[in-house]
């Protein structure tokens, strides 16, 4: 896909994130909107997967670390054909597919289940070494929090990964700069994350996480990265692409009322409009 | 009895990893520097490249078993029970209880026993702790036989097993040519019509013990061996109740949310029954020879034949 072609299908998923925040009235929207280019990047471009067959032996995998944002992953993975895109208005219903945090025997494409904050990574790293052990190329992708990594369990999951130079790994870190708290600097600073990585045997790229061009460089720069594993640390907007989330830490957990709803998607709507129209 | 056999049950276990290793490629093992310990240090000589030392940090340890069972492996991850269960409780729980993973958890130093090292490390909550967990097979293997079968059942199993072992030498008991071994199912290894003791672990030895002392004294016991605390075998617990009318159970572990609350959470309800739990009376260890806390703590025969005396008598 080209820029403008994933630029659309970002805002696509944006549009599913909150169509589906709402039907739940609850989740995490913020969150889910700053990463939805990364969650569009990886399924549209860079992830060798097939929908069609979900479970492909050989299949790139990813592991939704900061599962909390589950809304994004589903939007993403609707959009790319795994289930309806109309199933998203059941996130969270009782008997849906759609749990509130990843469920990977619920969800077709679900490779792991997360939400624990800390854990993901670690599975992320432990199908990394499978497929090194198996003498395997599928790689192995996870997304964090940047809150998320003030989890101990990150750094341990950091040290194995880098000691074992696993460069079929990409830990990408979503730094929206916002904790249910407040800013990440004032509640307990993870900064400087890029150093942290470094010091822990990581390859580490700096990016804007909204823009596809960085995206686009960095996931092949890790792709061409041998003898260790990469972190690309992606700077972006937390509740990005609606005006009254964005910056706002105030929706990492809430959903939109009926209201806010219609300014939201009439926010997107605009987008669509500016990038030519939805494909 | 000056001549019966010993053997710590991690020894069984790191012996019965390195005999499964052939026969099941995909089984892995995880280690977070207790290697020696643990005593997987066997497997890791025969199979290097299928053994994994996660440093000290058994939540990584967990979560890396995790990915590697959704790519087809059957990881056992090896630690204490102390850090197995207690410090990873909720890995266990979420990244592979809730996901139903086929990863083994083989838990060694488990309950008093551990001896010298004290309250910090002898671990008497884990069967508690891993028995709340849905799909979660809880096993207590009571020698050296038994530890080694519940290894290769373990793994012929798909999904979660809690496999618990102990650090010091205990006799072998279970060494019978009609010997078989069966996840779920407890073996009846005295009749008997006054009384049930119902043991698991090491303490089935000293049940054995205790029945033996109690046989001189006219009582006849009947001692059931429960190696797996979950799925409980709740016919035999049921049928031999129903016999004897009176149950005391016996194990190295906290009173609390073991096998004897298994056993009054069945009994309870579909066979009312007094029963009268033995083990680590809601109190933590101490430092000691591992035989000296198990009589201070009386789970040795003497222990409890004296306590299965008042139970018969009252």
């Amino acid at each position: 896909m080209n820029k403008l072609e994933l630029q659309k299908k970002a805002n696509e998923v944006r549009k599913g994130i909150i169509t589906a925040v709402h039907s739940a009235k609850a989740g995490h929207p913020g969150g889910s909107l700053s990463a939805a280019d990364i969650f569009t990047y990886l399924y549209f471009e860079e992830m060798n997967i097939d929908p069609k067959d979900p479970k492909k032996a050989d299949r790139d995998r990813f592991v939704l670390s900061k599962g909390h944002t589950a809304p994004g992953l589903y939007s993403a993975l609707a959009n790319r054909g795994y289930f309806p895109v109309e199933d998203l208005k059941t996130l969270r219903h009782l008997g849906s597919y759609l749990q509130g945090h990843p469920c990977m025997q619920e969800t077709p494409g679900v490779d792991m289940s997360s939400g624990s904050l800390g854990q993901g990574i670690s599975a992320a790293v432990g199908m990394a070494l499978a497929a090194k052990m198996d003498g395997k190329d599928f790689r192995v992708y996870t997304l964090l929090g940047d809150g998320e990594i003030q989890e101990g369990q990150v750094w341990e999951a950091s040290m194995f990964a880098g000691h074992r130079k696993l460069d079929n790994l990409v830990v990408v870190v979503d730094n929206n700069g916002l904790q249910i708290d407040g800013k990440v600097e004032d509640v307990c600073s993870p900064y400087p994350i890029d150093k942290k990585f470094e010091a822990f045997n990581f390859h580490v790229i700096n990016i804007d996480g909204n823009d596809f061009d960085q995206l686009d460089n960095a996931f092949k720069e890790a792709r061409s990265t041998k003898g260790m594993p990469t972190a690309i640390i992606c700077k972006t907007v937390k509740g990005k692409g609606v005006s009254y989330m964005e910056n706002n830490a105030g929706w990492h957990g809430k959903a939109p009322n009926d209201e806010e709803y219609k300014t939201a998607m009439a926010d997107l709507l605009k987008i669509s409009e500016e990038l030519g129209g939805a494909n | 009895m000056a001549d019966v056999k010993k053997i710590a049950t991690r020894e069984s276990y790191g012996n019965a990893l390195a005999e499964c290793g052939a026969d099941f490629p995909n089984l892995v093992v995880l280690d977070a520097d207790l290697a020696g310990a643990t005593k997987t240090g066997v497997f890791q000589k025969a199979f290097p490249d299928r053994h994994i030392d996660c440093g000290i940090a058994e939540c990584n340890m967990t979560g890396i078993a995790a990915g590697l069972a959704t790519c087809g492996k059957i990881p056992f991850i090896s630690s204490f029970a102390m850090f197995a269960a207690g410090r990873n409780f909720e890995q266990v729980r979420n990244s592979i209880g809730y996901p139903h993973l086929n990863v083994k958890i083989g838990a060694t130093h488990a309950g008093i026993t551990v001896g010298e090292d004290g309250a910090t490390h002898q671990c008497n909550e884990d069967v508690a702790l891993m028995r709340t967990i849905p799909g979660m097979t809880v096993i207590v293997p009571s020698d050296d036989i038994e530890a080694k079968a519940a290894v290769r059942a373990a793994i012929e199993k798909e999904g979660p097993v809690y496999l618990r072992f102990g650090r010091a030498a205990v006799p072998v008991i279970n060494d019978r040519p009609d010997y078989q071994f069966e996840i779920g199912k407890g073996v009846l290894l005295k009749e008997g019509s006054d009384v049930t003791i119902v043991a698991s672990g090491i303490t089935v030895a000293s049940a054995l013990d205790a029945a033996g002392m109690l046989a001189e004294d006219g009582i006849s016991a009947e001692v059931i061996n429960i190696h797996t605390i979950k799925p409980l075998d709740e016919g035999l617990i049921i049928a031999s109740a129903r016999k004897t009318g009176k149950v005391v159970t016996v194990e190295e572990h906290s009173v609390i949310g073991g096998l004897g609350s298994a056993v009054c959470d069945c009994l309870s309800e579909k066979c009312p029954t007094p029963v009268l739990k033995l083990g680590m009376q809601d109190v933590f260890g101490e430092s000691g020879p591992a035989a000296a806390l198990v009589e201070k703590y009386g789970l040795d025969g003497k222990g409890i034949y004296a306590k299965v005396k008042e139970v018969v008598k009252a």
